[in-house]
């Protein structure tokens, strides 16, 4: 037995981009699809700037090589647009390579999205099965774990009810219930963790932590440092579609947050929202002479600009910002309907600037991520990759330099305080 | 660092259960080895693994079958309706009207033995064509034999059919036909139809991925086959010597013909059959490596 799980060697994967951008003709676009199937062929080791497509192509994974030993747990960290999702279909053989060459040993289960394949109308016991099927499980193998199932999920009483009619929280418990007993020797992980409330993501964390620990191979894919560091000895750091980082997870996680693609320049673009129905567009983060940026005076208020679309009138929906200590654990956040409750029952189509400000003197200085969400009911829209920022130490209220350690946590509100008055006579 | 600590005790604790299926598992499946590589070329379908994927299959077939009536009034009572409906139209209109001939046979029992397996067919093909881009989602984010979706659209209406079929025995019944073993005959004609409607399902349902014309288009060309199918006339209408063209260029015609035959007796479909076999095998082979051609791109176009 290799005691390799997977190897990936020099994989690369070319995206045709802007297909419909610009004109065509008619016999151009005959001719393209004609060729089409051939073009991804021959342009394995040609150089993309040779051929006349080059400005319709990108490379979303160049040469990247890797190897995950058996009962490893990797971490994938990167921006949005980093290959990552790409490198993960891959491997889940949703798409195929352009050039190169993955070797897997073992049976691969990927959960590239919580609850793919559920149904509303079907009840609760009926998506179980649907679901399971979907994600590779044999129909014995779901008998077998079925109470298990519906015990990790809590939905006992609701087993028989069509999961449109089931909460939010109902629902994705129930997908990860089944999601989590997935028992390949191989595990591909998306992200899942980003859902359901603060108890139930510890659960999952638990559950991942189990997958771990019982010496199965997992790719894990999150915007969560805390999750990788604990759950994964090792980490990829991708960038524009290569590996800018392997190594010791906890490293890896440390240089990205530090690196000029962790702090930005206090603008970000989200090009990866397309389709939602609520599409973040841009973010900013304006210092107190409103310009952008991303490092803040403690006693500084930091104002967050956020540019989103809507595509259909809603009802229900929300969006919520959320302040992430460096391993993305949530700290501070507020949600818009929190403020404008009429927000929730009634929602415009149309492109949005929504602002809110956070007071300065909250935050001790340190490393903060900002993590954007738009949801509806059991509906996530887009979650766009949290983006960090830095509070200085300039400006910090604190006159003792002797508490800037761990003490006091990561909330530094002054409180009003007395001068210590003595009681009786002060010996001198 | 507490905090971590526990979790990990309670991941042990938990790790044991758990343990005891794994030894079982581990001891009956060896670790598969996948290459995932650049693919190049024709291929032809892996039969072993869709055989493998058989319960995939199964309960995509189910899903369908099961949503299909949900949330409506008549359930099921919609399988027979439709058909039922369209054959006491034609009756009115093409049988008592306009006095198209049917061969001695009571023309609600001749449109009816034919407008069953025309609308298996037209369902079949609509779903099967929309599979793929109903099914989106699933196609981006997990991995399966992409032809059970279009197989299992073509599998669903079968249900339907079956439920019709006891509408057209009380027909039968009524207007004095008595089934026979003759009966059986249906079954490999539904097995031609099922595998034509496969055929075109798997050409229509992958150019569909990338042009949505697609779905505009499958309608329009049902209601055309309709009629150019020997479902409201009899397949006499066509001139003998055109019997194996119109055979080639309708595969339909052939099968609706056989089930005919196998219901109510009337002559049994020759070279017309012949044709339509024929063509049906063409559709049948090219769909599937076009398919498979196409299926690597599903993912990214759709």
């Amino acid at each position: 037995m290799p005691d390799i799980a997977i190897e990936v060697k020099n994989l690369g994967k070319l995206y045709r981009i802007g297909q419909f951008a610009g004109y065509k003709t008619i016999r151009e676009t005959l001719m393209g699809v004609a060729s089409a199937p051939f073009r991804h062929i021959r342009s394995i080791g040609d150089q993309p700037s040779a051929d006349s497509h080059q400005s319709n192509t990108i490379w979303a994974l160049k040469d990247v090589s890797f190897e995950v030993k058996r009962g490893e747990a990797m971490g994938i960290i990167g921006r949005n647009g980093s290959g990552k999702s790409t490198l993960l279909k891959i491997l889940s053989r949703i798409t195929a390579p352009t050039e190169g060459r993955v070797e897997i040993h073992g049976r691969v289960g990927s959960l590239l999205e919580v609850g793919t394949g559920f149904h509303p109308e079907l009840t609760g016991r009926e998506n179980i099965y649907l679901n399971a099927a979907v994600l590779g499980m044999k129909r014995a193998e779901v008998e077998r774990k079925f109470d298990e199932i519906i015990a990790f999920a809590e939905i006992e009483k609701f087993l028989d009810t069509p999961v449109k009619r089931y909460s939010s929280g109902m629902y994705v418990r129930l997908a990860f219930a089944v999601a989590a007993h997935l028992e390949t020797e191989i595990l591909v992980v998306d992200e899942v963790l980003a859902v359901g409330d603060a108890a139930f993501q510890k659960k999952c964390l638990g559950k991942m932590s189990n997958v771990a620990v019982e010496g199965r191979t997992v790719l894990f894919v999150s915007h969560n440092f805390g999750a990788i560091q604990r759950l994964c000895s090792r980490a990829i750091w991708l960038e524009k579609g290569a590996v800018n980082g392997l190594g010791d997870s906890t490293a890896i996680c440390e240089r990205y947050l530090h690196s000029s693609v962790g702090f930005g320049s206090g603008v970000y673009k989200f090009e990866d929202g397309a389709g939602h129905v609520i599409q973040f567009l841009r973010a900013e983060l304006l210092n107190s002479k409103e310009e952008p940026a991303s490092t803040f005076r403690a006693d500084e208020p930091i104002r967050f600009r956020i540019r989103y679309h809507i595509s259909r009138e809603l009802s229900g929906a929300s969006i919520a910002l959320n302040i992430t200590d460096a391993l993305g654990s949530s700290l501070w956040g507020m949600s818009d309907i929190d403020v404008f409750p009429d927000l929730y029952e009634r929602r415009l189509v149309g492109t949005w600037v929504y602002e809110c400000i956070a007071p300065g003197n909250v935050l001790r200085p340190g490393t903060y991520m900002v993590a954007l969400g738009a949801g509806s009911g059991s509906q996530y829209f887009h979650h766009p990759t949290p983006f960090p920022f830095e509070v200085s130490t300039a400006g910090y209220w604190r006159q003792s330099h002797r508490y800037f350690g761990v003490g006091g946590g990561p909330i530094a509100v002054p409180m009003k305080a007395k001068m210590p008055v003595p009681i009786g006579e002060v010996s001198t | 660092m507490n905090m971590h600590g526990q979790e990990r005790k309670g991941a042990r604790q938990t790790l044991r259960l758990i343990d005891m299926d794994k030894v079982e598992q581990a001891g009956t499946t060896a670790a598969p080895v996948t290459v995932i590589r650049p693919p190049k070329g024709w291929l032809p379908v892996n039969l072993r693994e869709l055989w493998a994927y058989r319960e995939l299959l199964y309960f995509f077939t189910w899903r369908d079958i099961k949503v299909r009536y949900k949330q409506t009034l008549f359930g099921f009572a919609w399988a027979v309706m439709q058909p039922l409906f369209t054959m006491i139209i034609f009756s009115l209109f093409f049988g008592a009207l306009a006095k198209i001939p049917s061969e001695g046979i009571p023309y609600p029992l001749f449109s009816y033995a034919a407008v069953l397996p025309w609308t298996l067919f037209s369902e079949g093909l609509t779903r099967s064509s929309n599979s793929l881009v109903a099914e989106a989602n699933l196609l981006q984010k997990v991995y399966f034999p992409r032809l059970l979706m279009p197989l299992a659209g073509v599998l669903s209406p079968v249900v339907d059919f079956a439920v019709a079929f006891v509408v057209l025995i009380g027909l039968m019944l009524y207007f004095g036909y008595y089934p026979s073993v003759m009966m059986f005959w249906i079954l490999p004609f539904l097995l031609l139809e099922l595998l034509l409607a496969v055929g075109i399902g798997m050409w229509l349902s992958a150019i569909n991925v990338e042009y949505r014309d697609v779905r505009y288009a499958i309608p329009f060309l049902i209601q055309l086959g309709l009629f150019a199918s020997p479902v409201v006339y009899p397949v006499t209408f066509v001139p003998e010597r055109f019997q194996a063209l119109y055979g080639l260029l309708n595969p339909m015609a052939g099968i609706i013909e056989g089930f005919r035959w196998a219901i109510v007796g009337t002559e049994p479909p020759s070279e017309l059959l012949i044709a339509s076999v024929a063509i049906i095998l063409v559709i049948l082979i090219s769909g599937a490596f076009y398919f498979r051609r196409r299926e690597r791109a599903f993912a990214d176009v759709v």
